[in-house]
Parts: C-alpha cells; structure tokens; sequence
C-alpha cells in the first residue's frame, strides 16, 4: 500500500464514523428539530471527509473537479430541506423537545 | 480478496433483503404518505442494486425518475388527494363513508402472481451463460455513430424502443391535461430559503442536464436523464411558486412537448423513404441524427415530467 492508500483509507473511515454517528442520532434523538441536526450536521462532515478520501486516489484531475463539486451540492441542498422540514414542522405545531 | 467477496455477498445480501422488505412496507402501509415515503427509499436502494449489477445508466434513471419524480409526482397526487377530501367533506356534512366500492384483492394479486410466475419462468429458462446479444452490439459499434453502447442499442439499435416510451409519456401528459379538473393547490409564497435554493439551483441543474445529454454518447448519460434533471428544475420552480407565462404555455409549450416523438417520426419515415430499415441511420450521420434526437428527447421529457407535476392544462388567462 502506497502513503496515498493510507491516507484515503483513514479518511473514508473517519467519514463512516460521521455517518454512522448521523444515523445512530436520527434513530435516538427525542424529537424531529434534534434528528435533524444529527443528520445534516454529520453527514456534511461525513461526506466531506468521504469526497476528500476518494479525491485522494482519483486519477485524471477532472474526476477531483467532479467529486469536489457534489459535496457543496449536498451541503447546499442538505441545509436548505433540513430547514424546510423544520420551518413545516414548527408550522404544524410539532412542539420541541424539553427535558 | 476472500474476505472482500465476502462482505460483497453480504452486502448485496442485505440489499436484496432491504428491497423486499421496503417493498413489503410502502405496499402495506395504510398510511398513504408513509406509503410514498419507503417507495422513494426503495428506488434509491434499487438504484444502489442496479450499481452492484453494473448498470450506472439504469441506476441514474432510477434514482432520477422512480425515485425522484415519481416520489415528487406521488407527493403531489397526495396533497390533491387531501385537498380534494376536505372539499367533499365541507360540501357533503352527512359524514358517510365516501369510497363503499371496494374492489377485490384476489383478482389484482391473482393475475400478479401469474405475472410473476412467467417472469420466473423465463429467468430460469435462460441458457445458463450467455453473452446476450451484447457481443453483436460491441460488433456494430462502430456504425452507430456512439462509443457508448446503452445509448447505441436505445437511439440507434432499437430506437422504435424509446420512441414507444416517449409517446407514452405524451399520452400519460393528455390524460392528465384532459382530466384537468383539480386546480393546483395554491402555492404558498416561497420562504428565502427555497428562494434562495432554487436560485442556485437552476442554472445548476440545467448545466447537469446538458452535461448528462453530451457523455451519453461515450458513458452513462443520455436523454431520459438529462430529461429528469430539467424535469426537477421544472418542480424547483414550481414549488417555488414560479408559474410559466401565459404566452408560453399555449403553442411553444406543446411545440416543445411533441418536439421529441415529433422528431423520432419524422426520422422514422425519413429512413423508410430513402429505402432502409425503420430508424436504420446511414452511418455517417448517425452521430449527428442522435445528438439532435437525443436534444430533442431530452427537452420533451423534461417539460412532459414537469407539466405533469404542474398537473391542470395551462389556460390561456385572456380568453373565457
């Protein structure tokens, strides 16, 4: 394995981990305003962390440019309907979460 | 590499199981939004499924189409459905029961499951390994006028294929322009953030679809996807309260609407005349032939998908 292997294994695992924390959040957070938050904040990191790993070893350079153009593709999209879904919940009257 | 095809069989494993069981959930859901909700979740594992087969085009289709138009389609049928429940209920205070027609369960899962049955049939009864006819396809490559070999069997090879989809979609669009009853439900003025989204978004999207309809001709892409990504700029706007100006939604919107089967028959007969086979492209043009067909497919079906999810037949707002 070459140093370029190592350093794309460690952060496509350290994006798993995002993901996996994202998920684990969505199924144990008490209400739908802290799900969300669990959810977009990590899997932004998670997918971030997934599109430099695979940058790492991708070869021609226009296939970095296309990787490095779907993560703010996602963060933009990811914090726009993590937004919406909150704006129609508070709507609905979904009360928040107090402990 | 035997721990690697392990945890592949396990994942596809999982995938496959996955699929059965969302399938299983959004059919038994009483809930219809829940219902739509786990179908877009299983086109999106089905799109996962189609990668692991080795077919990007149709994972790009599916995750475009069966999940994402479908699901906004769905969705959309859905909030009509509400509207139009609370409508009945105000209009008749009797509180009965509306639907007392039920139809029978046995007979849709009777003919499903000879449905199923001969697709098993056939499945099984294939010769235990075959290339298919992918072999004569990487043969006459050259002569379709693409290197990339879904788009030469879908716009070259067997182009009366996408010709049929396209006029289906066409006719699914006059059903539903022909029904036309329900007014779209009013759009809510957009917040800044979708505002702001779609802003972006749109020119965005736009470019993708371009990009999509172009590496078509050497890599997964084509019209259908390129068709869906203009589609979903189309639903963007919409639910951005964004309506079509009334002096486009007459004849350019049914010019562009027929513009993508227009095309194909006009080729069709084109090719019949000149004495060759149906949609059989001279050589030497077929390059050309595909990319204006393929241009022209793409626009039709991205304003076809769009103006169904618009819904109602635009109406010239000056006359009665």
């Amino acid at each position: 394995m070459t140093p370029s292997d190592y350093v794309a294994a460690a952060l496509l695992i350290l994006g798993a981990v995002f993901f996996l924390a994202g998920t684990v959040g969505l199924l144990r957070f008490p209400d739908v305003y802290t799900r969300l938050h669990a959810l977009t904040k990590s899997d932004n990191v998670g997918l971030g962390l997934m599109v430099a790993g695979l940058a790492v070893q991708a070869e021609p350079w226009f296939v970095v440019g296309k990787l490095l153009l779907i993560w703010p593709l996602v963060l933009l999209a990811g914090a726009s309907v993590a937004h919406l879904i909150a704006k129609g919940a508070m709507q609905r009257g979904v009360q928040m979460w107090r402990r | 590499m035997e721990a690697l095809t392990l945890l592949q069989w396990i994942f596809d494993t999982l995938t496959g199981l996955g699929l059965w069981w969302l399938a299983w959930r959004a059919l038994a859901s009483p809930q219809l939004f829940r219902a739509v909700v786990l179908f877009v979740a299983f086109g999106l594992l089905m799109a996962l499924a189609w990668v692991r087969l080795d077919a990007p085009d149709i994972a790009l289709a599916e995750v475009a189409i069966g999940a994402g138009l479908t699901g906004a389609l769905l969705l959309a049928a859905l909030a009509r459905l509400t509207a139009a429940e609370k409508a009945q209920n105000v209009a008749d205070q009797s509180g009965k029961r509306k639907y007392t027609v039920r139809t029978s369960r046995w007979l849709p899962a009777a003919l499903l499951s000879v449905v199923a049955a001969g697709l098993a049939y056939s499945v099984l009864s294939f010769p235990p390994s075959s290339a298919g006819l992918s072999v004569e396809v990487a043969a006459n490559l050259d002569i379709s006028g693409v290197s990339n070999p879904v788009t030469a069997v879908l716009l070259n090879f067997r182009g009366y294929d996408t010709l049929l989809e396209m006029l289906v979609l066409l006719l699914a669009l006059l059903g539903v322009w022909s029904l036309g009853g329900l007014s779209p439900p009013r759009a809510a003025p957009a917040g800044l953030v979708l505002d702001t989204l779609t802003r972006v978004l749109t020119p965005v999207l736009i470019l993708v679809a371009a990009y999509l309809l172009w590496v078509g001709g050497h890599a997964p892409g084509g019209a259908f996807q390129a068709g869906s990504v203009l589609a979903a700029a189309g639903v963007l706007l919409l639910l951005a309260g964004w309506r079509p100006h009334p002096g486009m939604t007459q004849l350019p919107l049914r010019l562009v609407v027929v513009a993508g089967p227009g095309l194909f028959l006009v080729a069709a007969l084109f090719t019949i005349v000149m004495g060759r086979h149906l949609l059989e492209y001279p050589p030497e043009r077929a390059r050309i032939l595909i990319v204006i067909l393929e241009t022209a497919a793409a626009l039709s079906i991205g304003t076809t998908l769009a103006a169904l999810f618009l819904g109602e037949r635009p109406r010239d707002k000056e006359r009665p």
